[in-house]
């Protein structure tokens, strides 16, 4: 049997591996910042003078008022985006040759997802922080303190934690990495029925209610109360509740498929 | 088992593997001994690969007892991936990584420790003629190149019983003959080897013994020289530069068979010295002309088709058709 200590060395060159990857092939990580920051651009430039004279409440209103509105939630469709590029490249390693000669090896089973885990969390922190980078140039502000910021950050990991475990269980159970580049699409669909563009107070009824009870508007909202002020209330205990719900029940469903193996084609 | 027969490095018995009411493996029994070439010769299709995914772990028969190393696949399958490499018949290299990487990788997971592993890949790297393109990206790998990578990947960790699935499928003359030369030295080291061929004289040139598998059984199992005993293959072939001579010849060798198209006489006969020259004698004192000579000698080729009554090409049903006939 492989004692803790060999896991832990199993897992650490998983990572290698996968963070080698990332730095060799830079351009799924430059795809993946590329999505949030063309969706700020665009929210901020093209609709953010009209959106940020309806926010009412939040200042002054116009543009500068819907930037500070729009960060949090374009930080939320970042962790979104990021996660698809842990689905790629599950799929990429399971419908490759290496997976049968890691499973021929006396290594810690749980090593090769450990790896891609971490490897993709860390992928998405540094997306995150360039992300906020273009935040900052643009001019957003925050009065944050340190410790809100820290929270912040924690619950963005947390939930990155939750959509990494999502999308590496939906690149396992992908036949294909094509397949899995799509299927976990609805990931940065959902954002926009959230409260991460607009408030849903705007919306009409039945789309409403949706929007107030996806994971992704307390998520939004907790994050918005952090790192721009306004009420969180309860909406943290929800953001917690959902990622802790999400990462445990694909992390369950992850390493069911994993170990399933996969039924070989007759030689 | 008997206690004081040695055990064989690789024993199966009665193995059976059916994928949905497709079987593909049908009560396959074999033993490896210690230090020796074991090759599974038979065609697409016949459950070769089967065999290698079962008795290396990564997949689980339906019935059987299978042990290597001493070891149960099914109860103990760590114990056995301690033992074994296994180089399959895709290539299981990382392609956004290096060869040196690769070998890295390997050892790593190996758990080789930092000197003694950079040893061992500058070794392997050597002998498997990569060191050149060492830290060049696998995209600049011919097929050989990533063929002699896989390899050595598998050697990094020393295992003592290497599988080989279709070692040479794919590869041009040369990389073939060079991978067998790698293969034969693996085993003056004291490896054990089980490799699958679908090419014959693979089998005949590598193997201390060979089974034949055909639709999931064993249908033959032996040395590669007593396979070869098995059937009378061997003839000594005439060829003639006129059909008199070759009528002349046929009437004079009772048990001889004529092709009048092609004027080839083909004589039964081992090839012996004393048997060839009794023939060129007879056809001296009759003064029959013959224009060439040529010896036949019984090949695998002819043992597959005396032990399953079709020929091999025959079953070949979902790839290539060129396959068998080398």
């Amino acid at each position: 049997m492989t004692s803790v200590a060999y896991t832990l060395t199993d897992s650490a060159t998983m990572l290698r591996r996968n963070l080698k990857h990332q730095l060799r092939y830079p351009s799924l990580t430059l795809m993946l910042a590329g999505f949030p920051i063309v969706f700020l651009l665009l929210f901020v430039f093209v609709f953010g003078g009209q959106l940020g004279t309806g926010l009412g409440g939040h200042g002054a209103g116009g543009r500068g008022a819907y930037l500070t509105y729009v960060v949090p939630g374009i930080l939320i469709i970042t962790v979104a985006s990021a996660a698809l590029g842990t689905a790629i490249s599950v799929a990429t390693d399971m419908t490759g040759g290496i997976i049968d000669r890691f499973r021929t090896m006396a290594i810690s089973r749980g090593a090769v997802l450990t790896g891609h885990v971490i490897g993709s969390l860390l992928q998405t922190l540094a997306v995150l922080v360039l992300v906020l980078g273009v935040a900052l140039a643009l001019g957003f502000r925050s009065h944050a303190s340190a410790l809100a910021w820290l929270a912040a950050a924690g619950m963005l990991t947390l939930f990155a934690f939750a959509l990494i475990w999502l999308s590496t269980a939906l690149g396992l159970a992908a036949k294909s990495v094509e397949t899995a580049s799509n299927t976990p699409m609805f990931l940065t669909l959902l954002p926009f029925l959230s409260s991460a563009f607009v408030a849903t107070a705007t919306m009409p009824a039945g789309l409403r209610q949706f929007a107030e009870y996806q994971p992704f508007t307390p998520i939004t909202q907790t994050i918005r109360g952090l790192l721009t002020g306004g009420a969180i209330g309860t909406q943290a205990i929800a953001a917690i509740a959902w990622s802790v719900g999400i990462a445990l029940a694909s992390y369950l469903w992850a390493v069911r498929l994993y170990n399933r193996r996969r039924a070989a084609t007759p030689s | 088992m008997t206690i004081n027969m040695p055990v064989p490095t690789i024993s199966a018995r009665a193995v059976r593997k059916s994928f949905g009411d497709h079987v593909v493996l049908d009560g396959v029994d074999l033993a490896v001994t210690d230090g020796t070439i074991f090759a599974l010769l038979g065609p697409n299709g016949a459950g070769k690969t089967t065999m290698v995914r079962i008795l290396s772990t990564l997949i689980a028969a339906d019935a059987g007892d299978i042990q290597v190393g001493g070891h149960d696949v099914a109860s103990d399958p760590d114990a056995v991936r301690a033992l074994i490499g296994v180089t399959g018949q895709f290539s299981a290299v990382d392609n956004l990584l290096t060869g040196e990487e690769n070998l890295r990788l390997m050892a790593d997971l190996r758990h080789l420790g930092r000197a003694a592993g950079r040893r061992r890949i500058a070794e392997l790297l050597e002998r498997f003629d990569l060191t050149g393109a060492a830290r060049k990206p696998l995209s600049t790998y011919s097929g050989g190149m990533r063929r002699r990578l896989d390899l050595a990947m598998t050697l990094v960790g020393d295992p003592a019983v290497i599988f080989l699935d279709e070692p040479t499928t794919g590869l041009d003359p040369r990389s073939r003959r060079t991978m067998w030369q790698i293969i034969r030295e693996l085993v003056t080291g004291g490896v054990t080897i089980f490799l699958t061929t679908q090419y014959l004289d693979e089998a005949d040139q590598l193997a201390d013994r060979v089974a034949v598998l055909d639709h999931g059984r064993i249908v033959a199992e032996g040395t590669p020289a007593e396979l070869k005993r098995r059937i009378p293959g061997g003839h000594i072939q005439l060829q003639f530069a006129e059909p008199d001579a070759l009528h002349a010849a046929a009437t004079m060798i009772p048990d001889a068979v004529p092709d009048d198209d092609q004027l080839i006489l083909q004589v039964p006969g081992d090839g012996s010295v004393a048997s060839l020259r009794r023939l060129l004698n007879e056809l001296d004192e009759t003064s029959i002309d013959v224009e060439h000579l040529s010896i036949h000698s019984p090949d695998l080729d002819d043992v597959f088709f005396a032990v399953t009554g079709h020929a091999t090409t025959h079953l070949s049903a979902d790839r290539d058709e060129e396959v068998l006939q080398s």
